[in-house]
C-alpha cells in the first residue's frame, strides 16, 4: 500500500487533448477542410465523420463543419489521406504566417 | 544475528540453502508473477519456484521467457496492472536487463528481484563479487545485501513491504555460492503473520479497461496542465521525486524492521549492523557475508593483540545512508572499507561512497580501502586478520595518493 508521505510522482495521463503538451507547434503542415465537399457539411447530416474517428490526437469535432483545434493538432494528415472525396488539404503552416489569406 | 531465541521452538527452524530461503520469501510473499531467465548461480531460485507453481503450493503465473531484459519487461507489466511480481539474477543477467531495470524505477513500479552476486564477463566467471550489483547503482533501484540466510528470507519479506509503501523496485543481493550453494539453519516466518505483515498489493495507475491510461509516454522537459487542467511534472520533476523519495526510503524500512521485529521477533539493524562498534578505534566496513566473516577477526584483534576493533555491515546500499555512516564512524581512528566491487579506474566503489559521506563532518578517520575476492578469489579470514592488523599500524602521514589507493589483497601475479 503506497505510504501517505510518499508523493510518488510519475508520469501517466488519461486520454483527452493536451496530455503530451502542446502538441500543436510540432506541425508543418495544416488540415484545411473544405465544406463544399466534405460530407457531413453538404449533406446537413451527421455522416462519414472518418476524420474525427481515425484522427490519432482526437482533435477533430463531431461537427456538420467539423473543427480542428490547432493547438494539439499535429498536422499528420492522416485525416488528409482518410478523407472519402478529398476535401482536406494539408496546407504548409508557413502560408499561414504574416497574415497569409487562406484562412 | 540471532538465529533462534529462547522462546521460540527449535523445531521451527529448517537447513536449506540460500537460494530456497529466497524461493520460500517468495511463496510467503504471495507473489503472483514470476519472470525469470536461469542463470547460475540463481538458477535453484527460478527452479525452486517453478516447481512449487507447478506443485499448486503457490497461486502465480511463472512466466519463461528467453531474456532478462524480457524477464523485466514482463515484471514490468505485471506491476503496472498492479500485480506483485519478482524475478532474480545475476552477473551478465544483471546487465542484460540494465534498461528495463532504470524503467522499472522511473516508472516506480515496486518490483523485488533477488540479485545472487556474481562477478561479472569478461572473461566469465560464476563466481562471487558485488560488480553486478555495484554496477547498476545508479539505476534507481533500492538496493540491500543480506549476510546469512535467515536474513535473505526476511530481508525479501521485507522488500516487498518497502517497494509497495515507497513505490521504488528493491533489490536484494546475497552472495553467489557463499549464501547461495550453502546449507544454514534459518526459520521461515509464519505464513498467516506474513499476511498481516505484508497486505495485498494496490497500485493507483493500475492499468484498467474501465479507466484507461497511458503511462510514462514522452514526458516533456516541462510540467504542463494535463487533460483535466492538473499540473503535472516534467521529465526533470519526476525524476527529483524519485532522489528525494529515495531518501525517504530509509526510514520506511526502519519502520518496517520494527514491524517486522514486533511479528517475528527478529531485526534491529536494518541499514547498519554493528559489531563490537561502540567503543572501536578502528571500524571495518563491509557489505553481505563478508560482513559476518569480519566478526571472528574483529574477537581475534581483540583478544590476541588488544586492539579494539569492530565491523560495521552496511545493509543497505542504495538509498546510501550517508549522515548514519559518518554518525557511526566519528569516533573511530581506522576506518577500513572491504569491497569486492570497484569503479574501474577509480577506486571501491563503497569506498568513494564512505569517503564522500565523512566530508562534511568535523572528523575525519583516516581511511582504508580494500578489494578482496573478485570473482571468487578465496578470502581467508587469516589475510583479512593480517591486513586489518597491518593497517591498524600505517602511518596517517603517508602521501595521500598512496594512502587513498585501493590495497588488492589475494593477488597471486
Amino acid at each position: 500500500m503506497p505510504d501517505p508521505r510518499f508523493k510518488i510522482l510519475t508520469s501517466a495521463s488519461t486520454s483527452g487533448p493536451g496530455d503530451a503538451g502542446r502538441t500543436g507547434s510540432w506541425r508543418v503542415e495544416r488540415p484545411v477542410i473544405d465544406m463544399s465537399s466534405c460530407i457531413p457539411a453538404k449533406t446537413g447530416k451527421h455522416a462519414c465523420h472518418l476524420c474525427w474517428l481515425l484522427c490519432p490526437d482526437n482533435v477533430v469535432s463531431k461537427d456538420l463543419e467539423p473543427a480542428i483545434d490547432l493547438e494539439y493538432c499535429k498536422g499528420c494528415g492522416i485525416c488528409a489521406q482518410e478523407c472519402p472525396v478529398k476535401a482536406i488539404e494539408m496546407v504548409p503552416d508557413a502560408d499561414f504566417i504574416e497574415g497569409a489569406e487562406r484562412e | 544475528m540471532q538465529i533462534l531465541s529462547k522462546e521460540q521452538n527449535v523445531s521451527k527452524a529448517i537447513i536449506e540453502s540460500g537460494n530456497v530461503a529466497a524461493a520460500m520469501a517468495v511463496q510467503l510473499a504471495r507473489a503472483e508473477v514470476i519472470a525469470a531467465y536461469p542463470i547460475t548461480p540463481q538458477t535453484p531460485v527460478t527452479e525452486k519456484l517453478s516447481e512449487l507453481i507447478t506443485a499448486g503450493k503457490m497461486d502465480a503465473e511463472y512466466v519463461a521467457v528467453e531474456s532478462e531484459h524480457s524477464a523485466m519487461a514482463v515484471c514490468i507489466g505485471a506491476a503496472s496492472a498492479g500485480v506483485r511480481a519478482f524475478t532474480a539474477t545475476s552477473s551478465n543477467g544483471l546487465l542484460y536487463m540494465s534498461e528495463q531495470l532504470h524503467w522499472a524505477a522511473g516508472a516506480r513500479l515496486p518490483i523485488v528481484m533477488c540479485v545472487v552476486n556474481r562477478g561479472i564477463g569478461a572473461p566469465w566467471s560464476v563466481w562471487n563479487d558485488h560488480q553486478d550489483a555495484i554496477s547498476q547503482r545508479d539505476a534507481g533501484w533500492i538496493q540491500v545485501f543480506a549476510k546469512d540466510h535467515q536474513e535473505i528470507i526476511d530481508m525479501t519479506l521485507k522488500a516487498f513491504r518497502l517497494a509497495e509503501q515507497v513505490h521504488i523496485p528493491v533489490m536484494v543481493n546475497y552472495d553467489g555460492y557463499y549464501l547461495s550453494h550453502t546449507y544454514m539453519p534459518f526459520e521461515p516466518p509464519d505464513a498467516a503473520r506474513v499476511d498481516a505483515f505484508l497486505p495485498a498489493y494496490k497500485y493507483k495507475h493500475a492499468l484498467s479497461p474501465e479507466r484507461p491510461e497511458s503511462l510514462n509516454t514522452v514526458t516533456l522537459p516541462d510540467a504542463r496542465l494535463d487533460a483535466h487542467g492538473i499540473k503535472r511534472g516534467g521529465y526533470m520533476d519526476i525524476r527529483h521525486n524519485l532522489h528525494e523519495e529515495m531518501g525517504m526510503a530509509i526510514e520506511v524500512w526502519e519502520e518496517i524492521d520494527r514491524d517486522f521485529q514486533e511479528a517475528f521477533g527478529r531485526g534491529g539493524a536494518p541499514v547498519l549492523d554493528p559489531y563490537h562498534c561502540d567503543d572501536a578505534d578502528v571500524v571495518i566496513v563491509a557489505m553481505g557475508s563478508m560482513a559476518n566473516q569480519f566478526r571472528v577477526v574483529v574477537d581475534r584483534l581483540r583478544q590476541d593483540d588488544g586492539i579494539r576493533a569492530g565491523v560495521l555491515a552496511l545493509q543497505m546500499y542504495r538509498p546510501f545512508p550517508g549522515a548514519m555512516l559518518a554518525g557511526a564512524l566519528q569516533s573511530a581512528k581506522h576506518v577500513m572499507v572491504y569491497e569486492k566491487g570497484l569503479s574501474y579506474g577509480s577506486q571501491g566503489a563503497l569506498y568513494g561512497d564512505i569517503k564522500s559521506a565523512l566530508y562534511p563532518y568535523p572528523t575525519r578517520p583516516q581511511l582504508h580501502n580494500f578489494i578482496v575476492g573478485l570473482g571468487g578469489r578465496e578470502i581467508p579470514t587469516e589475510s583479512l586478520y593480517q591486513t586489518t592488523k597491518t593497517a591498524c599500524g600505517q602511518d596517517r602521514r603517508l602521501p595521500p595518493a598512496q594512502s587513498d589507493a585501493p590495497q588488492w589483497i589475494g593477488l597471486q601475479l
